[in-house]
């Protein structure tokens, strides 16, 4: 009994040494660039992390960490309890996840940018959306769980619903899917290394892949994915210091500078409403409207000029 | 050594149900020296937090299914078509090991050849390498584009997006646990054994089916159930080769990954099923072991 009582008193002794430094070493980020959490949907790595360089530039006080996963796998973490300060979703569901999981304030959720659906090939021989349904094709789509996926769905489920495509449309499509992948950067990959024929993914995924044909989808049967954007609380209304930076990094996000960066990736943003611009951004500023037509534009083979903001 | 089986008095190596074996003999002798016997509290308190730690998550999540609703989950089509996937997938990738892991191991441990030694390293690495790795290196060498996978695919042969590349990943993952297991045991025996029996005019055939086979018989056995643990495990081999299909390539792993994001309760009625599984397999070899053992 001795000895567990010794072991016990060390174990905490231990544990006590491990605290002191590790708050010691809280006590001294007074002087290093405070770290800002972002949960965010996969689809957003590239330009969710070119926007965060350039706002680090600005912000030389704030270092924004990223953790870019699935959005369903995000919001589970944050419904367990995640340690987050912002939360960027790839749609409604997972961010109303969050919300009712009560690490989000509704009020807060803002949508920064939207996304459509390509098809990619990696044979040019499927040359339309009708082509999918053709027997033989090997097909890749985001599975159920995945908000890409579901956007999948309703697209085929549209395209049935049109007299050009028919009823059996849909159900053609699905007989040629081969695998329903756990991420739309999964999906890309399968059409990119050839495994499968065509896939279905965002038109910022296909805009990073330079060696897969881009098929449009037309807009009346598209699915526009919009970018839900809040700050994430610790607890039951519960803010501290960084929660105050990751609303300069949402402000960020809704600014002209950072629109730019999201239509250079493939994004539109026209479905975001512009909040005012924080006053750096101010000389570049543009009406929303102005952005709308071209972040329309299609988004084919070559990238199509993209006009917006010189 | 008052065991018959154990001609060698080498105890056996290489998996953990070997080594738990030759644990137990260890901890019989050694409690008859009572210098060693002594208070065990110190011990206990320094071995608990492991312990704990260890057992903890497999409770948390047995606690929090309900086990009522354990059944009704499991008749899910999809969950039963998880199961039935996995036992048929992991079944052939055991019966493939067997036949093609033997003779790796039989060599590897009876015969010097050029390069042994880096072969012998390069058994090892699939059980190291992270599984997405495997997965890729699989669609290199197997994908419609990989180097074997185009040939096949003019010979109308196709691997991707099928149960074959499950299989395939599994054995890739998996097999080495066997072959490292069945090589230990092989090395272990006593060459005297065979000459004797080559002596006594016994066959070759005969020599290994009569003298090798029975005296590794349970090294094999405890190298196959965790290759097959392995196996029934792996998840990101397969999801990068084969894919997530149900009923094709959606085994139990991929299930919970997806089910996780679905319907909680699913994935956490499957997970409990592999751990069940893993369990009662692991502790049924350990006892055939230890009962023909004593």
């Amino acid at each position: 009994m001795k000895y567990l009582i010794v072991t016990g008193f060390l174990f905490t002794l231990l544990l006590t040494v491990g605290g002191c430094i590790s708050s010691r070493g809280d006590s001294t980020a007074d002087e290093k660039p405070q770290e800002v959490v972002v949960f965010a949907a996969a689809s957003l790595t590239e330009v969710l992390t070119e926007a965060g360089k350039t706002f680090e530039q600005d912000h030389p006080d704030v270092r924004l960490v990223f953790n870019f996963a699935g959005s369903q796998q995000l919001a589970s973490q944050l419904a367990q309890g995640a340690q987050a300060d912002l939360f960027a979703s790839a749609d409604q569901r997972q961010m109303d996840a969050a919300v009712t999981a009560g690490r989000i304030d509704p009020a807060d959720v803002t949508i920064f940018a939207c996304n459509r659906l390509v098809v990619v090939t990696s044979d040019s021989r499927i040359d339309s959306l009708q082509a999918l349904a053709r027997p033989g094709v090997k097909l890749v789509i985001g599975a159920q769980a995945v908000p890409v996926g579901v956007y999948t769905q309703a697209l085929l489920a549209a395209a049935s619903a049109d007299p050009l495509y028919g009823p059996a449309f849909g159900a053609g499509v699905m007989a040629n899917v081969v695998s329903y992948e756990q991420s739309v950067r999964a999906v890309l990959g399968k059409v990119r290394l050839g495994e499968a024929d065509a896939g279905i993914v965002y038109a910022s995924d296909a805009r990073a892949a330079p060696d897969v044909h881009v098929l449009e989808i037309p807009d009346s049967l598209n699915q526009i994915a919009s970018y839900p954007l809040a700050s994430v609380l610790d607890g039951p209304l519960e803010e501290d210091s960084s929660t105050a930076l990751a609303r300069q990094f949402i402000d960020f996000l809704h600014s002209s500078r950072s629109r730019d960066i999201l239509t250079g990736a493939g994004f539109s943003v026209e479905c975001a409403p512009a909040l005012e611009a924080p006053a750096s951004d101010a000389p570049t500023s543009d009406a929303p409207t102005s952005d709308a037509p071209t972040a329309k534009a299609s988004i084919s083979k070559a990238p199509t000029s993209k006009a917006s903001t010189p | 050594m008052n065991n018959p089986k154990d001609l060698s008095g080498r105890p056996p190596v290489g998996t953990p149900v070997a080594q738990s074996l030759s644990a137990s003999s260890a901890r019989a002798s050694r409690a008859d020296i009572p210098a060693l016997r002594g208070p065990q509290t110190l011990w206990w308190g320094m071995a608990l937090p492991l312990l704990f730690f260890l057992v903890l998550p497999l409770a948390a999540l047995l606690w929090r299914t309900d086990m009522a609703q354990l059944w009704v989950h499991l008749a899910d089509p999809a969950a039963a078509q998880a199961i039935r996937l996995s036992l048929q997938t992991t079944t052939t990738t055991v019966l493939l090991t067997v036949l093609f892991g033997t003779p790796v191991a039989y060599l590897l441990a009876r015969r010097d050849f050029p390069l042994r030694r880096v072969v012998d390293t390069l058994i090892d690495l699939p059980t190291v390498l992270p599984p997405a790795v495997a997965g890729l290196g699989l669609l290199m060498a197997f994908g419609r584009r990989g180097w074997l996978g185009a040939p096949l695919e003019l010979l109308g042969i196709e691997i991707a997006f099928t149960s074959v590349a499950v299989v395939l990943a599994q054995l890739f993952i998996a097999s080495p646990f066997y072959v490292r297991a069945a090589a230990g045991g092989f090395a272990g025996i006593e060459s005297e054994l065979e000459q004797a029996a080559s002596l006594d005019g016994a066959s070759r055939w005969q020599i290994f089916r009569f003298i090798t086979l029975p005296l590794v018989r349970m090294t094999l056995l405890g190298g196959l159930v965790m290759s097959w643990a392995r196996a029934l495990g792996d998840f990101g081999a397969t999801i990068i080769f084969a894919g997530n299909f149900p009923g094709r390539t959606q085994t139990m792993p991929l299930a919970i990954y997806l089910g996780f994001e679905m319907d909680l309760d699913v994935a956490l009625a499957l997970s409990v099923i592999l751990i069940a599984c893993a369990f009662v397999v692991l502790m049924a070899v350990k006892w055939l072991l230890a009962g023909e053992r004593e």
